[in-house]
This record gives C-alpha cells, structure tokens and sequence, in this order.
C-alpha cells in the first residue's frame, strides 16, 4: 500500500477527490452480514442481497470474502467501495505474506483494515460508508476471533457473536438468544442462517433464503484447517432445514424464559 | 590532471562478465525440473531463514543463485510487480514472460550501466501451466539475456556439469519423488568427478503444483514430506512400474 500511494497512487480508494454533491448518492448497498465463534473457529455469513433506495439492485450479490488462508471479511454498505477495499486488503495481506515470508499477525489484520475503513470517511460522510466485519482464526491464540469496525475505523473485538449492515439489529437479536459457548461447526453455521433469516424477516433490505431461484446465503467456516466456503449443497440443506422449521414455527426455535 | 586509461568497450565488458560469473560461482547451484504435476525448484541451502526460492504470484516461481542481497532486491522487485499488475488489471494478466522481460531488462542495465557493478546473480523465473506444455522457465544470466528452457535447468557454481548430466537423465512425466531424487543426484556431482551425500536437512526444496486446489500453486517441501519423497525415490528404483499413481503428500 505505501508502494502504491508513492507510485499509483490513483488506485488507492482513500485519495479520490468527490465533487461537492446534493443529497445522497444513489449505489447499490450491502446488508447484513453475521458471524459467529465456536469452540474450533468461527463462521462468517452473509445474505445475498443488495439494495438502491428502496430497489433491490442486486439478488445475488457476494458480500463474504476470504482475506487470506486464515481470515475472512464480509462487508456492509456501498457495494462496489466495499469489494475494492476487500481487494486491496487481499492484496496487501498476499503481498507481505510473499515479501516478508510470514503471515501478519491476526491482530495486524484487523489494524490494517481498521486504517483502510477509516481512510474512507470523507465519502462516508456523504453516504458512501463501508462497514466490514473481519473474522480469522487465530493460529498464535488457536481460536476464532471475530472484529467489527464503525465507520469511523473504531476497531472492536467481539466475543461469540457479531453482526453489520442494515438487519443487524435483529440478526443479533437472534444470535443473543440462541448462542452458546458449546456449538459445534454444524450447529454456528445453522445458527448463522436462523440469524440472517430473522434479520429478512424485519429488515426489507435483506434477502432471506429464496428457494425458486436457488439463491441461498454464503456461509464460510475458518478453522484450523483455513477458510472454506460452504458448496451451494450444504447451504442449501442449512436455508432449507431452517426453513422447513419456519414453516411450523415462523417465528424460529424458541430461547427458554428463564 | 592525468589521463584515464583507454579500455576498449570489449575489454570492458568482458572484465564485467567475468567478475559476475566469478561471483555467481561461488554460490552453490540449484536446478529446476519440470515433472508430471508441475515444476520443483531444488537447492541446498544450509540456511533455513533465507531461501533461494520464493513464490512471485499465483503459478510463478523464482529461484536465484549467488549474491543474496542482491537477488532479494529483485526478488521482492518481482513481487510488487506482479501484485501492481494483478490488482490493476487481472490475476490472469500476470505472466511469467512478462516478469522475465522485466527482470532482463534491469539485469541488462545494471550490467551496461559503467557507474554500477554488475550484479552477480542468475535467475530463473518459471510458470506451471494447466498442462506439462504449458509450462514455462526462463533463465537470465548476469547480463540481462533470456534464455527459454525446457524439462531442466541448472543455475549457479557448477551448472554447466549439473545441467549436461541432467538433459541426459531428464525425461517428460516424471513423478515428484523421481524428479527430487534426480535433482539431489545432480546436485551432489562435483567437478572432479566425485560426488557428496547431501542430506535432507541441508535441501530446500519447493514445488509450482498444478494440482492444488488454491489459486497460489507455490509450496515448499521441508521435514517428512521431503524426507518420505526421498526415501521414496529409493524404493521405486526396482519397482518402477507399480509407482504411478498418487505418491505425493
């Protein structure tokens, strides 16, 4: 990156000049994304929806990516500012990987990226905001750690359960009240979806699971053994046994009172 | 105010290549093989920090013999080359031919250039294909020059005796363990005749495997993987015919 802001410095997203604008910018946004921490790992979840006003740009829109073998981002707000940062990010992570012979720390991860959202505030200020949410596992530590950001760079780590974009509110309603320490790989990456599920279901910006056109939620589980995205099979049985559930119980499984 | 010398340009850059070749002898030589799955880099490099052969991009390897920190300097000249190209273009756009060319033509300034000393480094630069025919290496000597090469290549002190012996022995399709085993045969020739034991703690050894699933083909083969390669190797001498199929991992 500083290789880049000396020789290109053009392609670097923080130093574009916006012309003065009059009311918000009209670009396809991204909406909620969830992840989850389990003994082994954590998962990083996304729906697939994008959205332009009060237009779906987008049914099918990618918004989970790996950063590298051992981390994941998936990001909220202004889609096409969000997949350039995740790609400058992919490609600083590689190229220190490659120059230095070792991988950033995961903590040094989620420092630079820290600085690449806070980079971005003058075209959040006009409503173009980029919110990720950075999941790894962390090889010195052997867990799952999970970091969220705001727009302004703030950087927090989170513990269990996290969630940004647009329906994060009730997906992290859902995730509060079905969480536990104990899940398994099978039960966090269910759990991510009864999560996004919830979130479409109040959040008219967020796509549910839509079985006619087979458009399903990315799950992605990093563990010891690196970053895996869930083939379209296994999501697909996840959307579907969530919702086969639903159509008994709309409202989902049920937390005990007390 | 006295007179410099005449020094005819041949005089000059003749003394040039013999103090870049002089220097790329003293370092101990590695070679490069194409086999079935793709292309192995092998070396022996008693260091374990600083390697001879690092990964450029998703299917370019580079190997370097002789001065270290000057090879690095090219080597991460490569690295910032090819992630420019792949981040403002495509991942696909980024080929071992056209970081070949760049590498020729900063060796061939340096070496022309009169206020620098020549480098004394030579380089391969090599890409796995989807197929063995799409496979590419190309060397570059100190001065700047490429040469395409096929099946196998020899750099560094002894590659002339290496890369002779190797083109007789070198055969298309080879498995991994029968290429690593050539490589440590060839590499442990010595110029009168004789020949040392090299042992695997002693070999760096680095594969461009076509088969991963990952985009980045680049993987170093250190510990009981090389060793069980090795050993491999011996076993499959007499039983040669039973050995196909999948024997890596």
């Amino acid at each position: 990156m500083d290789f880049l802001s000396e020789h290109q410095p053009e392609l670097l997203p923080g130093n574009r000049q916006l012309p003065p604008t009059q009311g918000v910018v009209e670009a396809p946004h991204g909406t909620t994304i969830v992840a989850v921490s389990f003994p082994g790992g954590v998962v990083l979840a996304g729906d697939r929806r994008a959205t332009m006003g009060n237009i779906i740009a987008q049914r099918d829109i990618e918004k989970v990516f790996p950063a590298d073998e051992y981390s994941a981002v998936g990001i909220a707000g202004t889609a096409g500012l969000a997949v350039e940062m995740v790609k400058l990010f992919q490609l600083e992570l590689e190229h220190f990987e490659k120059v230095e012979g070792v991988q950033l720390s995961l903590e040094g991860k989620a420092n630079r990226l820290s600085t690449m959202i806070r980079s971005n505030l003058g075209m959040a200020m006009q409503g173009l905001a980029v919110v990720p949410l950075f999941a790894g596992y962390d090889l010195d530590r052997a867990k799952g750690r999970i970091f969220s950001y705001d727009v302004t760079g703030g950087r927090s780590e989170e513990h269990g359960y996290a969630a940004t974009g647009s329906g994060s509110i009730f997906a992290r309603g859902a995730m509060k009240k079905l969480f536990r320490d104990d899940l398994t790989e099978d039960e966090a990456t269910t759990l991510v979806v009864q999560a996004l599920y919830d979130a479409a279901d109040d959040d008219s910006a967020t796509g549910g699971p839509d079985v006619a056109r087979r458009i399903y939620p990315i799950v992605t589980v990093i563990t010891e053994d690196g970053y895996r995205r869930l083939t379209e099979d296994e999501s697909s049985r996840i959307a579907r046994s969530v919702l086969e559930r639903r159509l008994e119980q709309p409202d989902g499984p049920r937390a005990a009172l007390l | 105010m006295s007179t410099p010398f005449y020094v005819s340009p041949q005089q000059a850059m003749a003394d040039r290549a013999e103090y870049a070749r002089k220097g790329i002898a003293r370092g101990r030589s590695l070679v490069v093989l194409q086999y079935a799955d793709g292309i192995v880099f092998v070396g022996e490099n008693p260091s374990r920090a600083l390697h001879k052969f690092s990964e450029i991009y998703d299917r370019i390897g580079f190997a370097a013999a002789g001065k270290y920190n000057e090879y690095e300097n090219l080597r991460i000249g490569g690295v910032r080359y090819a992630d420019l190209r792949g981040y403002t273009y495509d991942r696909g756009d980024v080929t071992a031919r056209g970081l070949a060319n760049v590498y020729a033509q900063t060796l061939g300034t340096i070496f022309s250039s009169a206020g620098e000393k020549p480098y004394e480094v030579e380089l391969v630069v090599a890409e796995v294909g989807e197929t063995p025919e799409g496979d590419q290496i190309y060397r570059l000597p100190h001065d700047g020059s490429i040469v395409d090469e096929h099946g196998s290549v020899a750099v560094g002190g002894n590659a002339e005796l290496i890369s002779s012996y190797l083109d007789q022995r070198h055969q298309d399709g080879m498995t991994l363990s029968e290429a690593l085993k050539l490589a440590v045969q060839a590499l442990s020739r010595e110029s009168n005749g004789s020949q040392r034991e090299i042992p695997a703690e002693r070999l760096e050894v680095a594969v461009l495997d076509r088969t991963r699933p990952q985009k980045r083909k680049f993987k170093r083969i250190t510990g009981g993987q090389l060793s069980r390669l090795l050993a491999e190797g011996t076993t499959t001498q007499t039983e040669s015919e039973s050995a196909e199929g999948p024997e890596e991992e």
